[in-house]
């Protein structure tokens, strides 16, 4: 721990948030080094220092689940004080003022600490281990699902090839969770609610998965921080880089919309929060909960919120790119994870990711103070009569629109490509961009 | 014994013990539960031997998928708040007897691999010559592409002498569709009936 490059090293884990594959490093210090700088993961580097793998590997999972467990947290924290605030204000009133100075900043603290010290009930007609369980299994879903996400480049705490599909998937179980809770509460409120909202989750999945493909079918990887890469951009193309997110596409720019649209349906929010409509059925599946349960389901709630945000913002919006090269410009095409100002540049890269994704969220508050609440039917037509013919014709549009282009102009996009951002950047995304760049070229003379 | 070895025996334990719950409990919607454990473990194991793609579909398909409809299929259909099931003794005996001959063909599977690389040994060959059978690091994780790739038709780990699953694999999606729609027309003409009665 004395050597300045392992404290340099840790510090660089701590101020990162979540090393992930602390990139492909080449050893210039010689060998002895190398077990740590050409480490792909945390765990390579805590090995490196304590060698000892098991422990190393247990210490690494401790830290990553404590970085993603603050990601997953806070947020939630700070969007129920700002879903209070927006409300308000929204309605012409002032909200929270009272805890922690003039704006109510410690109004979750004080909501968390008063449901904490709530009795834990559970009907007498509830199944009673199930009823318990339940909350667990959606916040656990939520949780989980952070694992693939990619804060900035490279900082994932599981960076897989197919990250989106295992992310969906995570947050697929969460609809288990809510059915359980409705099942097992014993009571007709909590079934109702919770069969309208499983229908619900399970209708909107396919829309939402559908119109997320459209990036991926355009970038061609399932890998997340791939996507970003793709559609980061430089200045030397000629156009302001945020041009190239997928947003300003002609067929993803309305699949943003589409997706945003299922997202919210999804995180049962208003005008889609059928499943604990207050004026037809109490407080749906969440009828029977307080306390310590009560809030585990809108923690989760916030936090799928943020995670869905967070996707749609990687997947349309550039992801960690700011926009204007400046991310890119400090990274430059250094390889090596310790260089200064590639921290810097990912520091800002995961900001301005969080930037994005909370945007998106104050959006879905937004929305739920503003539009009344869909009748049942009106939120299946909306699914399966607009939304998923969208998405389909969105998708064949994705497909189709490169090759037309190719026969109009010659090349599938419209704004010339910039020059990859690393090393890995180019390998990661194979011979297709070199082709394209290669017909870039011959267009150009 | 590593945290591999550890995570596996807590999985395979989890696995185990939800699949034998499955088969003990009496209430649908526990039996539902305990088999969401059992399938989920089976995708983390999934995940431990680097089968990422395998493990998310398992995810996806087995447990957001058709549990979710196995539980609505049980709301939807039982007559009390909390289903119960008995089984008779001839039912039971069935059972036992087809999950021991089952148990036996598996058994004989494992039992069959030859993990030692003994027959390599024994030939006299360097045991690099012979392919591992069964779980190999070298070609394990990030499948993704390799089937991408498959799935139109093109097989570079091989290549390109190998054919790809394009065929299968548009013959599978015609025949999903055919199940989507007839499951609409089902669905329609079912009201229909209602409708003029």
């Amino acid at each position: 721990m004395t050597d300045p490059l392992t404290v340099l090293c840790f510090s660089a884990v701590r101020l990162g948030g979540r090393i992930l594959d602390c990139l492909h490093v080449e050893t210039t210090k010689g060998r002895a080094m190398s077990l740590i700088l050409a480490a792909e993961s945390l765990a390579e580097i805590i090995t490196g220092i304590t060698e000892c793998e098991p422990c190393s590997i247990a210490i690494a999972a401790v830290i990553h689940v404590a970085l993603i467990g603050a990601f997953f947290g806070l947020p939630a924290g700070i969007f129920i004080w700002a879903e209070r605030k927006v409300s308000a204000r929204i309605q012409d009133r002032l909200g929270p003022t009272r805890v922690g100075g003039r704006f109510g900043w410690l109004q979750a603290v004080a909501d968390g600490a008063k449901l904490v010290q709530k009795e834990d009930l559970a009907p007498k007609a509830a199944d009673k281990p199930l009823f318990r369980i339940a909350p667990y299994v959606v916040v656990i879903a939520s949780f989980a699902a952070f694992m693939f996400l990619p804060f900035t480049d490279g900082w994932s705490a599981v960076s897989l090839d197919v990250g989106l599909f295992a992310l969906f998937a995570m947050l697929s179980l969460e609809v288990i969770g809510v059915i359980l809770a409705g099942y097992a509460s014993g009571s007709k409120w909590a079934l109702f609610g919770g069969m309208r909202e499983a229908a619900q989750m399970v209708s909107y999945e396919i829309p939402m998965s559908i119109c997320a493909l459209i990036p991926i079918v355009m970038a061609g990887t399932l890998n997340l921080n791939e996507v970003i890469h793709y559609q980061s951009a430089g200045w030397d193309t000629g156009f302001p880089p945020f041009f190239h997110w997928n947003v300003f596409h002609p067929v993803a720019g309305p699949a943003f919309i589409v997706y945003f649209v299922c997202a919210t349906a999804s995180c049962k929010r208003a005008p889609f929060d059928l499943a604990e409509a207050e004026s037809e059925l109490d407080a749906g599946f969440l009828t029977e909960y307080s306390g310590m349960r009560w809030s585990f389901f809108f923690l989760a709630e916030y936090a799928s919120m943020f995670l869905v945000s967070a996707v749609a913002a990687i997947l349309f919006l550039g992801g960690w790119d700011d926009g204007f090269g400046i991310v890119r410009s400090l990274k430059g095409t250094s390889t090596n994870v310790l260089d200064p100002s590639v921290i810097l540049g990912n520091v800002i890269g995961a900001g301005v990711l969080m930037l994005k994704a909370s945007k998106l969220v104050l959006i879905q508050i937004w929305v739920r103070w503003t539009l009344p609440r869909l009748r049942i039917d009106q939120v299946m037509t909306t699914c399966l009569k607009y939304l998923l013919p969208m998405a389909c014709a969105l998708f064949l549009a994705a497909v189709v629109y490169p090759m037309a282009l190719i026969v109009l102009t010659g090349r599938p996009q419209v704004l010339p490509l910039s020059a990859p951002l690393t090393e890995a950047a180019v390998l990661t995304t194979d011979e297709p961009k070199v082709e394209v760049a290669a017909a870039d070229a011959e267009v150009s003379e | 014994m590593n945290i591999e070895q550890l995570l596996f025996a807590l999985f395979a334990l989890l696995t185990c013990g939800g699949a034998i719950s499955v088969v003990i409990c009496q209430n649908v919607v526990r039996m539902a539960f305990s088999l969401i454990i059992s399938l989920a473990s089976i995708s983390a194991l999934f995940f431990l031997l680097s089968a990422d793609f395998v493990g998310a579909t398992q995810l996806m398909v087995y447990v957001g998928g058709t549990i979710v409809l196995l539980i609505f299929g049980v709301m939807l259909t039982s007559s009390s708040a909390l289903l119960q099931i008995r089984t008779s003794p001839a039912e039971g005996f069935l059972a036992a007897g087809i999950g021991v001959l089952f148990l036996s063909v598996f058994s004989f599977t494992v039992w069959s691999v030859d993990w030692d690389r003994n027959e390599a040994k024994l030939a006299g060959v360097t045991a690099v010559d012979v392919p591992e059978q069964g779980y190999n690091e070298a070609s394990s994780g990030n499948t993704v592409r390799p089937l991408a790739m498959s799935f139109i038709g093109l097989r570079p780990d091989k290549d390109g002498k190998a054919p790809g699953y394009l065929l299968p694999f548009e013959i599978v999606s015609v025949h999903l569709l055919v199940v989507l729609i007839g499951a609409a027309y089902l669905a329609r003409t079912k009201r229909r009936v209602s409708a003029e009665s």
